[in-house]
């Protein structure tokens, strides 16, 4: 009982709105990162300093932050998915979790210090 | 007395041909995620050399010339390509948008092309 209690996704409505939330916020990303390159091709034919200026203005720097903080949320969601629907074993699972949080939150730390270092 | 337990016997293959359209769609869903899970620091070290290091930027239409690394790249696309087609249409049908049965199928294989048909111009794009 205990075990399950530690284990299972408690409200399961809350991941439910994360995974849609964050996938809404992924989806305006990509479509205004294509429109960016679009139409940084088509006028002021993009370099590697147009780029480095791009990811220099701070409103870029956040709404970046924002979209990898969203991508972390919704494949915690997706994962934790994953290891509840095929993992029975308590221990594997408990362990399986660990190492997706620490993936996770490695790669957060590290699109912290690619954004704002 | 009790029954002894009898190994099961899944005939995958026969599995996977006899699956619904749509739920190939939901199984890939799940595959390209992991792909893309196991991808992100990846992915995030691409972006950093591309702010960093401008003569990789300079050729970064060809990221590498290691052709293992090329087929992982347009496996990477393919999985943005058929996760992000194939949520679109997820989000639809949470709002109960195209979940009559003819429909719901004629859209996962829309998914299936469209998300095939980006691949292939993305990955004839870092070639």
């Amino acid at each position: 009982m205990v075990k399950n209690r530690i284990l299972s996704a408690g409200h399961g409505i809350n991941a439910w709105l994360q995974q849609r939330i964050t996938a809404v916020i992924m989806l305006v990303a990509i479509m205004a990162f294509f429109a960016f390159v679009v139409i940084a091709k088509l006028q002021i034919n993009a370099n590697f300093t147009s780029w480095q200026q791009f990811f220099h203005l701070t409103f870029i720097k956040i709404f970046t932050q924002i979209t990898i903080l969203a991508i972390v949320v919704h494949a915690w969601v997706g994962m934790r998915d994953l290891w509840m629907d095929y993992v029975k074993c308590a221990g594997l699972r408990v362990l399986l979790h660990s190492l997706t949080i620490l993936w996770l939150i490695a790669s957060l730390i590290y699109s912290v210090k690619i954004l704002w270092a | 007395m009790k029954q002894q337990q009898r190994p099961v016997y899944l005939d995958l293959p026969k599995i996977a041909t006899k699956m619904s359209i749509t739920a190939k769609i939901s199984i890939l869903h799940r595959i390209s995620g992991v792909l893309m899970f196991l991808g992100l620091p990846l992915v995030l070290a691409l972006f950093h050399h591309s702010l960093t290091n401008e003569t990789f930027f300079a050729n970064c239409y060809s990221v590498s010339s290691c052709l293992v690394m090329k087929l992982v790249f347009i496996g990477l696309i393919w999985a943005i390509m058929h996760h992000m087609c194939a949520g679109i249409r997820f989000l639809l049908l949470d709002i109960h948008i195209g979940i009559e049965r003819n429909i719901a199928q004629k859209s996962a294989r829309i998914v299936i092309i469209i998300s095939l048909i980006l691949t292939a111009i993305l990955g004839v794009l870092i070639w």
